[in-house]
This record gives C-alpha cells, structure tokens and sequence, in this order.
C-alpha cells in the first residue's frame, strides 16, 4: 500500500464540508452556487477514491487502516477506535458511493434548479454521502452503525423532503420507523458480537473466528441473523419492505441515489463484510435465501400491474434486492456485490431517466397520460431503453452476467429457489418492457397543456444519463462467466474480502444451458409486453374499472399495508387512545386538574374576605395577633 | 456597672407593676382608638399611643433592671416613629386632596 492512504481521511470529510457550507448558507448562497459546492465535494471525493484504488489493485488482496483518532475507550473492556478500512471491498462500494454520486449530483443540478429548497437539497445530499461513505469505510461495527443510522436520517430527510405534503411527511416516517425496527437488530448483533468476542471490530472478529468457533454456533447463529434483521429493515425485505415504495415520494435523483443505488444495498454490503460470521452460520444463510425469493417473486409481481412510473421501478428495486440476498443465501458474496454494482448503475439510470420523463411532462407520474415520449425525448428513451435490456437480462449487457451469476448459483444450491428466481427473472422482464412500451411507444395520452410543454431535458440531467447507459453496457464485463473467460475480474478483485472461493465452477455445458433458460425467459417477457402493449393498445384501466380480482388484489400490493396496518398500526393506536384515556385523562390530569381546581375553590371562598376595608383588616390583624400571643403563651405555659 | 449608677434610685420608688398596668392601659387604649374611630388623623394619634405605651415600659425595665439597653431601644424607637410620622402625615394629607374627607372608612377601592 502506497503512502496515499492517509488520503482517506479527506474522503468522508469533503463531502460533509459541502453539507456544511450548504447547511449554514442555505438561503444565502444563491443556487448555482450550491449545486457546484455539492456536486465538486463529491466529485472530489470519487478523485481520492480513484487514486486509492490505484494503491489497492497495486496492494492487491491486503487491507489497511487508517486511524482517525480513539473514540471510545475503557481499559481493558472496551476500544474503539474510529477507522477506516480500505480493502478490496470496501473501495468497490467507495467507488460506487462517490461515483454515482457525483453524477446524481450532477443530475439534481438541473432537475432540482426550479426548487427553492436546491440547497437545503444538496446539502442533505452531501450529508447522505458522507454518511454513506462512514458506513462502507468503518473497520468497527460501532462505525458502521453510526453511518447506518446516518443514512438512515438522510432518508427521512430526503423522502419528506416536500414537507408540505402531508402524504409525503408520512411517507417519510414509515421509512424511518421501519427502518428502525431493523436497526434494533444491527445494535442487538453488535451488543451480542461484543458479548461473543469481547470486540466489535471486523477484522479482530474475524482473527477469533477462525481459532474458537464451529460452523452452527448459536452464538453466531444469533448474530448473523441479527445483523440480517438489520439488513431486512435497510435493504427493503420482506417482511419489512413496504416502506421503499413509499419512498418515491422523495425527489427522484433520491430515489435514483439513495433508494435505488446506495442505501438499499448498504445491508448486502454489510452481509458481505461480515461473511465470515454468515459462512459460519448456515441457518441463517438459509433464511436469507428463503427470504430473498419471497422478496424478489412478491416485488416482481406487485410490479406488473402498478400505474405510477416510480412505483414500478420501486418495486423493482424491491425484487433486486431479494435477487441480491438469494446470492448471498447461497454463499455467493462476490455475486451479491456484482449485482450491487449492476444494478447500482442500471436503476440509477432508469430513475433519473424516469425523473427526466416527470420532468418533461409536467410532473406527471402515471403512465397511463403518457405515451409517444420517444420522439420527443430521444436522449432519454434510447438511455431508458439501455436500462431496461440491462435490468431485464438480455445480453451483452450488465443485468444479464450479473443475474445469470445469481442464477446460476442457485441452480448448484437449491432447484426450488432457482425455479422461482426465474418466475421472477421473467416478471421483470414483463413489467420493465410494459414500462418502456406504455412511456415511450403509442402515442400521447396526456392534455394538450403537457404535450406543449413536452421537452428534453438539459443537458446537466442528459449527460449522467448518457454516463450511467456506457457503464450499465459495459460493467457486466467485470464478471464473465467461466465459460468466457478464465478471470472473474470482480470475484478476483474481491478475493478474500467478499469470501471469495476458487475452482468452483460449473461444467460448461450446464452453464450454456442455465444461460440459454435466462435469456429465453427474458425474450419471453419482452414479446409478451410487445404483444400486449406494443402498438400503444391495450393502455390499462383506470382503478375504478378493474374487475379481474385477482389483478385488483396485486394492483393493490396484495393489501399488505392494509394488513400492517390492522395488525399493527391499529392495535397501537388503541393502545394509545387506552393509555390516553386511563393514563392521561384518568391519573395526571385529575393529579394536576385537581390540584388547580382545589386552589381555585379555596381561592374563590377566600377573597370574599378582601373587602377593600381598613376597619376589617385592622380587626383581622388584632386578632390574629391576640391568638397568635395567646397561643404561645399556652404552649410555654404548657411547656413548662 | 457605670450605667447602674447612672439610673436614679428615686424612679424606682413607685412599684414596677403600676408601670406595667400604666403601659397595659394606655396600649389598650391605643389599639381600641385603632379599631373604633374612622379619623385617620385619630387613628394615627392612638397608633402613636401604642408606641409609648412601649415606650414606657421599656423605660421602667431599664430602670428596675439596671439595663441601659431598654432606654437605647426608646430612643430608636422614638426617631422610627418621627419617620413614620413624616411619610404617615403626607399620606394623609394625600388622602384629604382626594377625598376631601380623613374618613379612612371611605377608603374601600382597593379589593378584588
């Protein structure tokens, strides 16, 4: 490792300078001016980043720290220490954190330069990636969770960034509370970590890991499946993902940044730092797997019959998570991490591509008005074209290596997941090629006011666009298949990081097959949604129309939000309309009431005796003293 | 011990109770003056009965029990009273310009 590395330092710190700057000058600076603060913190950031990316391919597979200074330290019983650590692993998501966001960055320049609040916007942005940046870099769990909460905070911020919808503010507070039921689990892995090892740092855990601990310990069983329930509660699981997509509600580069890209995967990330723990724990590793199906068939489904141009890629997102953690269910971490990246670059695009399409249609999010946008924004939909191949698994672009590795490692693991995988595989297929078809194809749906203002959008917003497109072409190269090429480039990189084991390849002619099955699928989807809504026909009805029940009941999210709410959020508020009644009216107001009523009598009877009078008060104070002296002689007398 | 010499054998001729019954009398009359009359100007002469009441009494302790203390204490007392008396006799005053009367029995604004 070269001498750069106490460069890592500055990382975190540039991008928490802009929210500063942006912070305290919100309403001062002028716009132009906070978007460049926000979008060159962050671009400076990536500059560092690339630089220590040099010094770790040349370091290769060897982690190294950087202290910032001892945080917390106990003799003896607790240390720890705020560093950073920069492996193979964590450069990637470092890379993938400033990289897309400096371009996102650089989107919202124009996407957001009609809003007032452009720099509070930026500067919540510079926030969530300094944030983010805390969570990917530190080398210490206690670290990790003050970047999780962090992002966490972010979010809310970010989704309720249009505070004066009410909706949107309840959005906002659905992410954070469900977010923090998860991070209950992060805090009670930690404390049970620190009970377990005596430590919290990742690679001290480690270092004990491979000495003292079998493979189904309990004690890791616990842990790992803890830190799952954290990672559940980030990355949008079933049965804690309804609060994403809610969180369109947010501006849409958040959605593209923090709900699409960065945050979202922060739990894979986190998985794949721990794998050592999870490798140990196959329960746990089973339950993941289980889960990521149910997530990804339940998102992908919910997926095909939602209007709202936001909600489909919401739901998508939902369904590449599960995809993400059915990899890491199967072990397969530097898979998990290939698709972060994929689908980091893919989602981000077709997010700010839908932005730019809200953009150009006046704000329009159902895309049963829109329609016929191709001509009119060329850029956009050759871009939005780009993500949806990619998302969608056709080859050669980077949705189809980095799905076809998950797929074909379920196919070596489990067939019952694989085979639901590929339901859901097909279903996106569907869902995105009907998304691209009703947006784009057929003509324009909407009044004649939108169809006026229809325009493409500046180039600030086209050219991340253009950026995310090359990349979501070409990074699938990263991870060919064994079939291709000797190397796994990511999986290499990644080594011993991402638990990275060698020589476990299929034979050539089951992974031909496995590809063909995917690709086939894939092409089946697209035909399917070209055949149904190719021609700008068939444009579904509106809500109150739908009489097939079995679309109303996915249409409407298989009413799990009805459900949590009648199970949950209903018996709370009875709790607290109880607690209200009993607690509130019953024991402190007629404590306090009580008190002031008491006075309040007394003091009504006594200020009769105030009748302005000198003659009664004169009295009154004779003979208070006489019973005053009266009195004391009694007592002394008494005394005596 | 010089102080003793100083208070005249002849004052305490006269028994002490007879002071006490004098001084009783006099604060008696001073406070019943204070609750019967209206007359601010009477109320204010009885007030300073009462103080002389005190006044006596302290001075006939002092002499009895040869303690020069009581008679410091008369004459503190009696340069309170002047004071008093000064700022008491403007109020009064104060009060006729309004009223055009001393009757402290008009005096009924100050209530709830």
């Amino acid at each position: 490792m070269d001498n750069n590395i106490s460069l890592a330092l500055l990382i975190p710190l540039l991008p928490l300078l802009g929210f500063v700057i942006n912070g305290i000058g919100f309403g001062k600076l002028p716009k132009a001016l906070a978007g460049t603060i926000g979008t060159l913190t962050v671009f400076g950031s990536f500059l560092i980043t690339l630089v220590l990316f040099g010094g770790v391919v040349a370091g290769g597979e060897t982690a190294s720290s950087v202290k910032a200074y001892d945080w917390i330290t106990i003799t003896d019983t607790l240390n720890i220490t705020f560093e950073y650590r920069i492996d193979t692993l964590s450069i990637i998501m470092m890379l993938l954190v400033t990289g897309v966001g400096t371009l996102i960055h650089l989107y919202s320049f124009g996407y957001m330069s009609h809003d007032k609040g452009m720099g509070k916007f930026f500067a919540f942005l510079n926030l969530f990636i300094f944030s983010m940046l805390i969570l990917v870099m530190g080398s210490d769990y206690v670290t990790m969770f003050i970047g999780w909460e962090g992002v966490g905070l972010c979010s809310f911020l970010l989704i309720g960034f249009w505070n004066q919808n009410r909706a949107y503010n309840a959005a906002a507070q659905k992410a954070f509370v469900m977010n923090r039921i998860g991070d209950l689990g992060f805090l009670a892995a930690i404390f049970l970590m620190y009970n377990a090892f005596g430590t919290s740092s990742i690679s001290e855990i480690s270092q004990q890991l491979g000495t003292s601990f079998k493979s189904g310990d309990p004690q890791i069983f616990w842990i790992t499946l803890c830190l799952f329930i954290g990672a559940m509660g980030k990355s949008a699981q079933v049965p804690l993902y309804t609060w994403l997509p809610d969180a369109m509600a947010g501006p849409t580069p958040v959605s593209a940044l923090i709900h699409a890209a960065t945050m979202v995967t922060a739990g894979i990330y986190m998985v794949v730092r721990s794998n050592v723990l999870f490798s140990l724990a196959p329960d746990t590793l089973h339950i993941i797997a289980w889960i990521g199906c149910i997530t990804a068939v339940l998102g992908a489904s919910i997926g095909l019959f939602q209007n709202d141009i936001k909600k489909v890629l919401a739901y998508s997102t939902v369904s590449q998570l599960g995809f993400m953690f059915m990899a890491l269910g199967v072990a397969a971490y530097s898979t998990g991490m290939f698709h972060v990246l994929t689908h980091a670059f893919f989602k981000a695009l077709l997010f700010l591509g839908a932005g730019s399409v809200i953009h150009a249609v006046s704000n329009e999010q159902d895309i049963r008005k829109m329609g016929g946008l191709w001509k009119k924004l060329p850029i956009t939909f050759w871009t939005f074209l780009i993500g949806t191949i990619a998302i969608s698994g056709i080859p050669p672009f980077a949705g189809f290596f980095s799905k076809d590795e998950i797929l074909a490692n379920l196919y070596t693991h489990d067939k019952t997941i694989w085979i639901l995988a590929m339901v859901a595989s097909f279903m996106t297929s569907f869902y995105m090629f009907r998304l691209l078809f009703l947006t784009f194809f057929g003509s324009f749906r909407g009044t004649e006011e939108q169809k006026h203002h229809l325009h493409e959008s500046p180039l600030t917003m086209t050219l991340p666009l253009m950026l995310l497109a090359v990349l979501s072409m070409v990074c699938g190269f990263m991870g060919l298949p064994a079939v291709f090429s000797e190397h796994h480039m990511l999986a290499d990189f990644l080594g011993k990081a991402a638990g990275v084991v060698h020589g476990d390849h299929l034979d050539h002619n089951t992974e031909f097959m496995l590809m063909g099955i995917s690709v086939a699928i894939a092409v089946v989807g697209l035909i399917i949604a070209f055949v149904r809504y190719g021609g700008g026909k068939n444009v579904p009805v509106s809500d109150e129309q739908m009489t097939n029940p079995i679309t109303k009941v996915v249409y409407n999210k298989y009413y799990v939000d009805e459900l949590y709410n009648l199970i949950i959020v209903k018996p709370l508020h009875i709790l607290g309309d109880i607690s209200m009644l009993v607690i509130e009216y019953l024991v402190i107001d007629l404590i306090v009431n009580g008190i002031a009523l008491t006075s309040r009598v007394v003091g009504l009877g006594l200020r009769k005796s105030q009748t302005g009078s000198i003659g009664f008060y004169m009295y009154a104070m004779v003979i208070g003293i006489i019973l005053f002296l009266a009195y004391f002689t009694m007592a002394s007398n008494l005394s005596l | 011990m010089e102080l003793q010499s100083n208070i005249p054998e002849y004052l305490r001729a006269i028994p002490q109770a007879y002071y006490l019954y004098l001084s009783a009398t006099l604060f008696t009359i001073g406070v019943l003056g204070v609750l019967v009359r209206r007359n601010a100007l009477i109320i204010f002469m009885c007030i300073e009965l009462m103080l002389n009441a005190v006044n006596l009494l302290l001075a006939s302790f002092a002499a009895y029990r040869n303690d020069a203390a009581g008679q410091v204490f008369v004459f503190f007392i009696m340069a309170v009273a002047a004071a008093e008396v000064a700022v008491g006799l403007a109020i009064i005053v104060m009060i006729h310009r309004n009223t055009r009367s001393v009757d402290v029995g008009l005096l009924k604004n100050l209530k709830w």
